[in-house]
């Protein structure tokens, strides 16, 4: 309730509060996730839990590409940086990610030419200006940065650049949304559906967990309102018994997504076999690799990577957190070991994992009352 | 990295890079533009702009909602400094100061 001043329109925000209140079955408990990690950073910022009533719990999905990204991927991508000819380009979001040996901002400390780039066309603009250097990009994201990734590689062919590879880490949300509803210890009611992949995939790919797992899904904006009326929507079909794809992010997200974006990433990538989830093992076509027509770009072809599989920290408990089955503040390193300063798992990493959006935003109010004043 | 950010398109190249030099909030950038072209886009339009991309067009108003709510994430700071990033060839660069939204 702190934040309610903050809201754009806080009288429509109470009616929607309310009008939650009164649909939820208070004899009944009911688990949503939300699946995007920019959802989980609105929630905990905006304190949105506290205008839920307690029976209804949100539960933070998988959907922030920094934390599901296995540790022995990210030693493979600095393999790569040892090649004192390769400058290795990542988003400013993987430069603290803890790698076996540190992570890349430690490895930059230590010589190695490691640069953040805020676009992957970017990293060919580096290429271009650098023609004696190999450029590797480190890319990483869901759908809504994949179409980049794979129209910057266009153009890398296109004009013949030779210097300028990909290491691709590209993963997708639906066979992620798949192994949590086959994972035997989830029990999600409903689903709060990804606004910025949905630009891009659009709404028609959920249609199956309506149809064939009889969970409703709400593709949601962002805004404390979006997150509120994509619940409303949700007990409404929970009422009636519905299950459906809903759109709620209409403002920014068609029903068949952005053609010009699917038709980039199917002329440059292929569905990956399996691909390791940090947290959730391996799961079946989840991730995409360059095809063979952009196999002059693939990093993996390029270079010899090991193949590095690391195992998280035993005490580290970020695959339970990751799928939703324990709460940030359960894992026994949290707020001590693991901290966003000195972070051990990904969740603490970037500010859309849960663990720090609830440091964040949930621990530290928590401590400011433990203390005395 | 999972940012998104409005901005408003000053005028499109005519380039085979299909960029767009594009406002956000006072800093001016060339943006790719080549996925949502197809929705037919020119100067005065909003786009939400991720990793250097066009994502979608937006309203006016809700470009003006979604950058308001960045700045309440406290979001606008890594915004400004991913758009600031964007190492685009810009001929007449905007002085780096901005004013929030």
């Amino acid at each position: 309730m702190k934040y309610i001043d903050e809201f754009r329109e806080p009288e429509l925000i109470s009616k929607t509060a309310e009008e939650i209140r009164r649909l939820a079955d208070p004899g009944r408990h009911y688990r949503m996730m939300e699946v995007c990690g920019g959802h989980t950073h609105a929630i905990y910022r905006f304190g949105l839990k506290g205008l839920l009533p307690p029976n209804i719990e949100l539960v933070h999905g998988p959907g922030c590409p920094v934390c599901v990204l296995p540790m022995g991927r990210i030693d493979d991508g600095l393999s790569m940086a040892a090649d004192g000819n390769v400058i290795f380009t990542a988003f400013g979001d993987m430069m603290r990610v803890p790698g076996t040996h540190g992570s890349p901002l430690e490895h930059k400390a230590r010589g190695a030419d490691i640069r953040i780039v805020y676009s992957p066309a970017d990293a060919l603009k580096l290429a271009r200006a650098n023609p004696g250097r190999h450029v590797m990009f480190f890319a990483i994201g869901f759908e809504t940065t994949a179409p980049s990734t794979a129209l910057t590689l266009m153009r890398a062919k296109a004009e013949g650049i030779r210097n300028f590879s990909v290491f691709c880490n590209h993963v997708t949300i639906i066979p992620a949304i798949r192994a949590i509803l086959d994972s035997p210890d989830m029990r999600i009611d409903a689903f709060i559906g990804p606004g910025h992949v949905s630009t891009v995939i659009g709404c028609r790919p959920y249609e199956w967990i309506a149809r064939h797992e009889g969970k409703p899904i709400v593709v949601s904006g962002f805004e404390p309102l979006d997150v509120l009326q994509s619940v409303v929507m949700l007990l409404r079909q929970l009422q009636r018994g519905e299950a459906k794809v809903e759109n709620q992010y209409r403002r920014v997200v068609s029903w068949d997504g952005n053609r010009a974006a699917l038709k980039a990433m199917a002329e440059v990538f292929t569905l990956r076999s399996y691909f390791e989830w940090r947290g959730m093992g391996f799961i079946s076509q989840s991730a995409l690799a360059l095809n063979d027509a952009y196999a002059d770009w693939d990093a993996e072809k390029r270079f010899s990577i090991p193949g590095i599989r690391v195992t998280d920290p035993k005490a580290a408990q970020c695959g339970e957190v990751l799928k939703g089955v324990l709460k940030p503040a359960q894992c026994k390193l949290f707020g001590n070991e693991c901290t966003p300063e000195r972070p051990v798992g990904a969740l603490m990493v970037s500010s859309e994992g849960a663990c720090a959006a609830y440091y964040l935003y949930e621990h530290r109010k928590n401590m400011l009352v433990a203390i005395p004043a | 990295m999972c940012l998104a950010i409005p901005g408003k398109i000053i005028s499109l190249g005519d380039d085979p890079a299909h960029s767009a030099l594009i406002d956000v909030v006072g800093v001016r950038r060339r943006v790719d533009v080549s996925l949502v072209e197809p929705d037919g886009i020119g100067p005065g339009d909003w786009v939400l702009i991720h990793v250097g991309f066009a994502m979608s067009k937006l309203r006016e108003q809700d470009a003006i909602d979604q950058l308001r709510m960045l700045t309440v994430l406290g979001e606008t700071e890594a915004a400004m400094e991913e758009v600031r990033g964007y190492s685009a060839d810009v001929d007449d660069p905007q002085p780096k100061e901005h004013s929030s939204p």
